[in-house]
């Protein structure tokens, strides 16, 4: 319990500590003291690492407001900003920046995201996705989906887009891992993000002088034209590298032990051969899961009134988008999975100008893997019980390790 | 019903298009295109949606 008084936890003598953890045994229910936080109030103050004191914004409406608020800054230099480790480095990816310059880096990676762009590449993700399940129903009857499939797919997606020759996957799914995991020492991740600029820096080099037609070509051509440096195409190379893999495999692999654990959902799933109600089941485990945790970060600008709270400037904001995503103001039942309802409003990729950027190709690579992976294997299922398999509480992206299924 | 896009504000999530294909595009760079101003009645729910998960608030609905 905290020790917060009604006049708010602005005041509190002993924020909570944040990240708090998950419930043991509970995969997928964000931890219970966000919880208790939410049902006191929307704004909340909690103690970070570093002894610093944020707000933590709990509700689902106060949570869009300041994500689209432009009295938010998500510059990670800025004094105040709440950093979930020490900040190193000089350079960052645009998603630590603010307009204008967020805008027109972003803007040069946008292409392939249309709509129209990502259904044309429909077709080849289901035959990737076709391609590995044959795989495993040629082989044993069983096997860790993690590595036979959930992993493998968005990186052949995303190498195939960005031009990244698949062959590396070991190097680079290593080395991210490294990257986003809490418990790497500092130094660990330093190297492992040294290693991946390393990588894409060279890349670089290959496309400039021999451009594709791929994602990294068109940066290239951008260093070319003096729009970008060198080092800050390889800077967003490997943030759409590690974007496009880790969270859509941890999506994958989530998802189906979510289903399985739901047989109810996973029938009404499985059943269907209508495409809405598959998109549907995408964005409600989108919101149930919410495989980014550890919030949203912003700065404050200047003074916000929000919530019956005054955030002055300098103060930092988190906004866990999973306990916004359990607002029972806005999903009613909101621990409940259940893919027929409307989850569209979830906040899953966040807010405002930083929304993800790579969110339509997620969508599609897990309409097709859903709609397609449960019916080819109808038998699919946990090959070990739930309190054998271990959860990623450590990094920034939560999942599963290994899931052992068979079928 | 009256529907104003702001393509300044546009961060190309294609969120809109999703929701109401008829009413909304996308250019080559993702920014969004208004197709219809004046989408008819029966698209209010679908045109409403759009407004509602544009993460950049670059929707609004007049009457
Ligand atoms: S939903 Fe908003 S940000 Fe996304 S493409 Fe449409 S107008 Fe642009």
């Amino acid at each position: 319990m905290t020790s917060t008084v009604s006049t708010g936890g602005a005041h509190a003598p002993s924020a909570p500590e944040f990240p708090m953890p998950r419930a043991a045994g509970c995969p997928f229910d964000p931890p219970p003291a966000l919880k208790e936080e939410q049902e006191q109030g929307s704004l909340r103050k909690v103690r970070l690492w570093d002894g610093t004191t944020p707000w933590l914004v709990t509700r689902y409406t106060e949570q869009r407001a300041l994500l689209s608020d432009p009295r938010t800054s998500a510059d990670i230099t800025r004094p105040g900003y709440p950093s979930s480790a020490p900040v190193r480095g000089s350079s960052f990816s645009f998603i630590l920046m603010d307009d204008p310059e967020h805008a027109r880096q972003r803007r040069m990676v946008t292409a392939p995201f249309t709509i129209k762009r990502v259904e044309a590449m429909r077709p080849a993700v289901q035959k990737i996705v076709d391609g590995l399940i044959d795989d495993m129903l040629a082989g044993p009857p069983q096997a860790d989906l993690v590595q036979a499939f959930a992993l493998p797919v968005p990186s052949l997606v995303i190498c195939e887009l960005l031009g990244v020759p698949y062959a590396d996957h070991d190097f680079f799914q290593e080395n991210s891992k490294t990257l986003i995991s809490r418990s790497a020492a500092p130094e660990e991740r330093g190297a492992a993000h040294a290693n991946l600029i390393g990588y894409l820096d060279e890349l670089m080099g290959d496309k400039i002088a021999r451009p594709a037609d791929d994602l990294l070509s068109g940066l290239g051509a951008r260093v070319g034209a003096g729009e970008l440096s060198r080092r800050q195409a390889a800077e967003m190379g490997v943030l759409l590298l590690l974007a496009g893999h880790e969270t859509t495999a941890n999506m994958i692999a989530l998802g189906t032990l979510a289903l399985l654990e739901h047989p109810d959902q996973l029938t009404l799933l499985r059943d269907s051969d209508d495409p809405k109600t598959v998109a549907g089941a995408v964005e409600e485990l989108l919101r149930y899961l919410n495989i980014t945790h550890g919030g949203r970060r912003r700065v404050a600008v200047e003074d916000i009134e929000i919530g019956g709270e005054v955030i002055r400037a300098g103060e930092g904001i988190i906004v866990p988008n999973d306990i916004g995503n359990r607002d029972p103001d806005v999903f009613a039942d909101p621990d409940r999975l259940d893919i027929g309802r409307d989850a569209r409003r979830h906040v899953a990729f966040g807010f405002g100008v930083h929304q993800c950027l790579g969110q339509p190709l997620a969508r599609m690579e897990l309409q097709v893997v859903y709609s397609t992976l449960y019916r080819r294997i109808p038998t699919l299922r946990l090959d070990a019980g739930l309190e054998d398999l271990s959860f990623k509480h450590d990094g920034s992206v939560y999942g599963v390790y290994e899931l052992p299924v068979a079928w | 019903m009256k529907v104003i896009l702001d393509q300044d504000k546009c961060v190309a999530s294609g969120q809109c298009v999703v929701a109401a294909d008829d009413v909304f595009d996308q250019d080559d760079d993702g920014i969004a295109v208004l197709l219809d101003p004046n989408p008819s009645s029966d698209r209010a729910d679908d045109v409403e949606q759009a407004a509602a998960v544009c993460p950049a608030l670059a929707i609004r609905i007049l009457g």
